[in-house]
């Protein structure tokens, strides 16, 4: 099934000019340059191409990431949304082939990487002494629980010693870790502090010095405020969106509030049971989602910030991956859901014509499924 | 937020402990020479020996020790001299207590540190060996030895490494402390004293080993899982750094612990596999003073016994407070 929707992707379609992915890290710029991404014609730092991660549970073969890609661009704030368990944590994983468990691993695709010298390198085939060395380095990553991802019998400078040293960056550590603290709003005095004696708000900024500390070229922050005080999180989250623009660092945000999506973020890709569903530059997806999936969640989201009348709204729950549903596997609960829906996956379409404004992988968008001229609109179709 | 965490502070909490024992230690006292003087056997028979003596002469020798007087009175005669650190005189070695005891506690103690540093050694290999491959042949072949070595007496043991290693193959030495007749010297020496330790040392530290390989295995598997080991892999740090400055620092805690709660076991460990290899240290003196009666002897190997677990408790929660900064004192 994904093995269609890449095909899809990849520009087998006829008249589709290209899917996400079309144009890899590795291929030289100016080339069948899409529109798609803002800042327009940014170099890609990190490129997923179609990967999928497959865990090995006692009830059998899961895939929360089934066939994934996407680009985040040199700069770039891409956000990557979807509801609990669709897979968004083991797609942030994926990029450093890092995960919480042993039986989780990385079995197709490519995760093409842009290192700081210039050179794309898959980090799929990377083998382990090589892959250690981007990690931390050329990739930094901000996790949800900040005082459970630092060591409690450490001190905070001392762990952030360990990383500069693994990267042979041991060579004035000391100036280093105080100008970063400094950077995240801390005393340099925080080095010797242990994580207990510091705030959850507080730990969080140790983690975002420390995904920035060798300077990469991406940071992935999987929830880096879900789990903070409701008080700090702006105050947080603004922390990262400063120093991401001034270090001109591209950052994948993994989040389930779309209000930080549109708060920070230029594109934004959703996520459902595994997939990508719907990706576009962040104005535009939230003006006109065109996947029922998205609709729906904008649907949700409008209604905490407006009351407004919501026609579209998602039930059920998220499908069980061990046996995640035939076809597109949002069927179960979309509104829309026509014959061809539980039979066959949708490819990802461009959301408009000129492929300009993202894709979207819904039966609705394809001319041979639906006539021509069909738009779907939240509050619109489902009208009485 | 405790920012004057200094050697000051810990040491005023390890003299806080140490006074906070006084009264343990007292209690300690009193218990034993309860426990002792109702025990069965008058000590009297076992200094004058099992045949007929006049009474006035049973009487005399009771008298002559102290014997005569009230429980009551003996106990605070006791602890008066405890106090002032007289422990008494041995009945069957006519000589102080405290002269016996000392000759004797630096072979005990040779045997249990060596003990000591061997089974935690080994034992943290071992488990960190097989915390790194669960359910490999390593895992399992590591986790049935230390089943076993829970479960075999000490005493046992030590009788069949003697079969096995001094009778049988006649490798090394089956008891004593050195050779008495060779007359070794420098280097030689030392060798001679080392081939003398291994049997009795490798008895006593297969419990410990045991202990001490399961625990590392279970805290470090537990360990390896914290979110925080994710977290130094995702900063770049090698396997080994990962294993040994975040896992093993981090599991040392449960180690440390139960290194300094199971010294008890050693010492009584220690009696038993003295008494097998004829090492002639405090646990051998202690078994020769229990049947022979000799109760200044026992109740001041007791006494010692009881203030070095404590001590070593003492120890272990400050080398606790040492490596976990989250402990408040
Ligand atoms: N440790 C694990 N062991 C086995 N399966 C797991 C594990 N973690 C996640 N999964 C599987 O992967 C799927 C996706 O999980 P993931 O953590 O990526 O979701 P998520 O989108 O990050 O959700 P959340 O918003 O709750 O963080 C889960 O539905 C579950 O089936
Ligand atoms: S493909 Fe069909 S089921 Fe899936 S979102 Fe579109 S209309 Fe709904
Ligand atoms: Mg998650």
């Amino acid at each position: 099934m994904s093995g269609r929707r890449g095909a899809a992707a990849r520009g087998a379609h006829p008249g589709v000019p290209g899917g996400a992915g079309n144009r890899g890290v590795g291929e030289p710029e100016g080339v069948a340059a899409r529109a798609t991404d803002v800042p327009l014609g940014a170099t890609p730092v990190l490129e997923l191409r179609d990967v999928v991660t497959e865990i090995r549970g006692v009830r059998g073969l899961v895939r929360p990431v089934d066939g994934v890609s996407l680009t985040v661009r040199a700069g770039q704030v891409v956000g990557l949304v979807g509801e609990s368990g669709s897979g968004k944590s083991m797609t942030a994983f994926s990029v450093m082939r890092l995960f919480p468990t042993k039986a989780a691993r990385v079995t197709g695709g490519e995760i093409l990487l842009r290192g700081g010298d210039g050179r794309v390198r898959d980090l799929r085939t990377l083998g382990p002494d090589a892959l250690r060395a981007v990690r931390g380095r050329e990739i930094g990553m901000i996790f949800q629980d900040p005082a459970s991802y630092l060591n409690p019998v450490l001190t905070v400078g001392r762990q952030l010693e360990q990383q500069l040293q693994a990267h042979g960056l041991g060579q004035g550590a000391d100036a280093r870790i105080a100008e970063l603290l400094t950077d995240v709003g801390l005393s340099p005095e925080v080095a010797r502090r242990y994580a207990h004696e510091l705030s959850g708000g507080q730990c969080q900024r140790v983690g975002i010095a420390s995904a920035l500390a060798c300077r990469p070229a991406l940071v992935v922050a999987d929830e880096p405020t879900t789990a903070l005080d409701v008080t700090i999180q702006a105050q947080v989250l603004r922390l990262l969106a400063r120093l991401q623009r001034d270090q001109g660092v591209a950052l994948l945000l993994i989040t389930h509030d779309l209000g930080v999506v549109a708060e920070v973020c230029d594109h934004v890709y959703v996520m459902y049971a595994g997939r990508i569903v719907e990706e576009g530059p962040v104005e535009d997806l939230f003006a006109r989602p065109r996947h029922p999936y998205t609709q729906g969640l904008l649907a949700g989201v409008l209604d905490l910030l407006e009351p407004k009348p919501i026609r579209v709204s998602i039930e059920g729950s998220v499908p069980d991956l061990v046996r995640p549903p035939s076809g597109c596997r949002f069927h179960p609960r979309c509104p829309h859901a026509m014959p061809i829906c539980e039979r066959e996956a949708p490819p990802l379409l461009p959301r408009d014509e000129g492929a300009a404004l993202g894709h979207s992988a819904c039966w609705l968008h394809d001319p041979g499924v639906v006539g021509a001229g069909v738009t779907v609109e939240p509050g619109r179709e489902d009208g009485p | 937020m405790s920012g004057a965490r200094g050697s000051k502070a810990l040491g005023a909490y390890a003299l806080e402990r140490l006074l906070n024992a006084v009264p343990l230690v007292l209690g300690v006292i009193v218990v034993n020479f309860l426990l002792v003087s109702l025990a069965p056997g008058d000590p009297v028979t076992a200094l004058i020996g099992e045949y007929p003596a006049p009474p006035d002469y049973v009487e005399r020798v009771r008298a002559q020790y102290g014997l005569d007087a009230a429980l009551p009175e003996r106990l605070l005669r006791y602890l008066g001299s405890v106090v002032r650190g007289d422990l008494g005189f041995s009945f069957a070695n006519r000589q102080p207590v405290a002269t016996l005891v000392i000759e004797r506690l630096g072979r005990t103690l040779l045997l249990m540190l060596t003990t000591v540093v061997f089974a935690t050694a080994v034992g943290i290999v071992l488990g960190v060996w097989a915390a790194r491959r669960p359910h490999s042949a390593v895992d399992r072949g590591a986790t049935g030895f230390a089943l076993a070595g829970y479960s075999i007496p000490e005493f046992w043991l030590g009788q069949i490494l003697i079969l096995v290693f001094a009778v049988g193959l006649g490798w090394l030495p089956a008891g004593g402390f050195r050779s008495i007749r060779a007359d070794y010297a420098g280097w030689a020496a030392v060798v001679d004293q080392v081939r003398h330790m291994v049997l009795p040392m490798l008895a006593l530290s297969f419990r410990y080993m045991a202990i001490t390989t399961r625990l590392t295995r279970a805290s470090l598997l537990e360990v390896m899982n914290a979110d925080y080991i994710l977290a130094s892999r995702a900063r770049g740090l090698s396997e080994r750094r990962v294993l040994w400055e975040h896992g093993l620092r981090a599991a040392a805690l449960p180690i440390i612990t139960v290194i300094g709660y199971n010294f008890g076991f050693i010492v009584a460990g220690s009696a038993l596999v003295e008494t097998v290899f004829g090492w002639p240290g405090v646990g051998r003196l202690m078994y020769d003073s229990i049947f022979t009666r000799d109760y200044p002897v026992l109740l001041g190997i007791l006494l010692l016994v009881s203030v070095s677990v404590i001590l070593v408790n003492l120890l272990t929660d400050v080398a606790y407070a040492l490596f976990d900064p989250r402990v408040r004192y």
